[in-house]
């Protein structure tokens, strides 16, 4: 960083402003290493009694104190990919139509109300999910689905409302609105001579899309759908209103399952010894870990994009 | 040479391409009034004009890429071999398949090898090419923007490694693969060195022997050096269309004159 040379003394004024505004930017990653700390020394006792075993350990029994992780980690990659899977398909086609093909009128107001879907409460989209989206799905879709997949696993087993597919798609819904608002910001970033280029030769605007815009963001866009697979992780009350909150690990999307973030939320209160505690603090500390990672990956990605928009046609 | 006596349109052979009274606005506002115009088959024509005189937009209606651009429209008629182009049995993605064009800044795809960048404009459209086509029809259009040489043992690579010169040389090779009957090129060499532009000169005269070529500039030495004819264009206006040779040496227009003379643009 270049800073000027001191030739004259500098103002009482500027050295206090100075020294406020590297406090302030210092609390930042000092708060994010007093995170870590307090969880891992929470979550010691767990940690030492346990070891790795407690990553691959299903059973969670607060009478004998016996404490694994493993529903909850899967919970969390099930409901998380679930959500992806819905989500993403409709989130690309929401910042293609955005980019590509509305109306001019329409593509403002249209981006602001998909936006708008993340600043409703989670809790809100919770009571949808137990109000309207559970009776939608046992009165139409599930019996449709089993009677379509009822075979496979996936579809088996009753349905009795809550469960891990009523929490893919409250989820899918809630991160939604982040992966299409990042997905239209990457497309509008590709220059428009990369379009022009494509329709010249004869492509449909869709083969446009196709051949030019879609790979020339790629990056960014898969950054997009990291940052939503980011939110989705470590989405708590929505899900842990639909979810079930139960300590199985099961094949069946019907089935009642739980979530890292559900775990903690719920237990809290009921977490009377000291292992049990540490078990839900440990929880703590690995979905911090995992978002950490992916919220990094993602900023990676979206990063990339930018400066390669910035510096021009540059390959990504 | 002074008593060639060519017709002002080069009427004296069917033009491969008309433009009738066209005029194309932004808007409502008109950026090209009236314009009518012939392009003769297997020669090149060259577009003049100050910078906002409505020739890059006039090129823009021929291959009908103009009426993309939001608030944009033309009025008027385009004719391709005696066709209309604007007319209702016309489909623009048909059209523009023979009607290439190349931009000012190279644009190669940068997610593609230079290879499939070639083959980008046959893998549009409905008809399928074999493995052994496309690589003979890639071959033979990087044989003809003079590119094959230079590359031939670098087709994977990405394009973006190329000089611009090579890559606006790629975008040509793009825009003849599909074998058009027209070839657009919007000042193709503005954004090179002159190495790169000499390259690309001398490939505009190797093309014509194919295609019926027109180049838009804003470098009359080059409009001078390539082309058989010349339009000068003035703020939307057609102001003198005729031989190169004669536009350049007795234009008829003190307008022209004055501009190819350096007085103003």
């Amino acid at each position: 960083m270049a800073r000027y040379r001191r030739t004259r003394s500098v103002a009482l004024g500027d050295r206090v402003f100075h020294a406020a505004l590297w406090i302030c930017a210092a609390s930042i990653p000092l708060l994010l290493l007093a995170i870590v700390l307090e969880l891992a020394v929470t979550a010691w006792p767990a940690i030492t009694r346990f070891g790795w075993g407690f990553l691959v350990s299903t059973a969670w029994d607060p009478v004998t104190d016996t404490y694994g992780a493993l529903p909850m980690i899967v919970g969390t990659a099930v409901s998380s990919l679930l959500a992806l899977l819905i989500a993403v398909p409709l989130a690309l086609g929401v910042a293609i139509f955005l980019t590509e093909f509305a109306p001019l009128w329409m593509r403002e107001p249209i981006a602001r109300l998909v936006e708008l879907l993340a600043a409703i409460p989670s809790v809100v989209y919770g009571l949808w999910g137990i109000f309207v989206l559970i009776p939608l799905l046992r009165e139409y879709a599930v019996p449709l689905l089993q009677r379509a997949f009822g075979w496979t696993p996936l579809f088996a087993g009753t349905f009795y409302g809550n469960s891990m597919l009523a929490a893919g798609i409250i989820l899918a819904i809630m991160i939604l609105p982040y992966i299409s608002a990042v997905a239209r910001e990457v497309l509008l970033a590709v220059p428009n001579d990369q379009r022009e280029a494509a329709l010249a030769m004869g492509a449909t605007r869709w083969e446009a899309v196709w051949t030019a815009v879609l790979p020339y963001g790629k990056a960014g866009l898969m950054g997009a759908v990291v940052l939503g697979l980011g939110r989705a992780l470590g989405e708590t009350m929505a899900v842990t209103m639909v979810i079930g909150n139960r300590h199985e690990i099961g094949l069946s999307l019907l089935q009642p399952g739980y979530t890292m973030a559900a775990a903690i939320a719920n237990e809290f209160a009921e977490a009377v010894t000291e292992l049990h505690l540490a078990a839900l603090f440990e929880i703590g500390l690995i979905l911090f870990a995992i978002t950490v990672a992916v919220n990094a990956a993602a900023r990676l990605l979206v990063w990339r994009v930018a400066r390669a928009s910035a510096a021009g046609s540059r390959a990504l | 040479m002074l008593a060639e006596h060519v017709s002002p349109a080069g009427a004296e052979i069917d033009p491969k391409l008309r433009t009738d009274g066209l005029w194309a606005y932004f808007n409502g506002t008109a950026a090209v009034k009236d314009i009518s115009l012939q392009f003769a088959p297997k020669r090149v024509t060259a577009i003049i004009g100050p910078s906002g005189c409505g020739k890059s937009t006039l090129l823009r209606c021929l291959n009908r890429l103009h009426e993309l651009v939001e608030g944009a429209s033309v009025s008027g008629e385009v004719y391709l071999d005696g066709r209309s182009i604007y007319g209702p049995d016309t489909d623009p993605v048909e059209l523009r398949r023979k009607i290439g064009m190349v931009f000012q800044r190279p644009t190669p795809f940068p997610t593609m090898t230079i290879y499939d960048n070639v083959a980008a404009g046959l893998k549009v459209g409905s008809r399928r090419y074999s493995r052994a086509e496309l690589d003979e029809l890639v071959e033979k259009a990087l044989r003809d923007a003079a590119l094959w040489d230079e590359v031939k043992d670098r087709l994977r690579d990405n394009p973006l490694r190329l000089s611009g010169g090579q890559q606006q040389r790629l975008c040509i090779a793009r825009a003849i693969a599909p074998r058009p009957d027209v070839l657009l090129l919007d000042e193709p060499t503005s954004s090179l060195d002159p190495a790169g532009t000499q390259a690309i000169e001398d490939l505009i005269q190797e093309l014509k022997r194919q295609y019926t070529v027109i180049v838009v500039t804003h470098n009359l030495q080059q409009a001078a050096r390539v082309s058989d004819y010349t339009a000068f264009l003035y703020l939307g206006e057609l102001v003198e269309f005729g031989p190169t040779a004669t536009i350049f040496t007795r234009p008829r227009s003190p307008r022209t004159e004055a501009y190819i003379t350096g007085r103003f643009g």
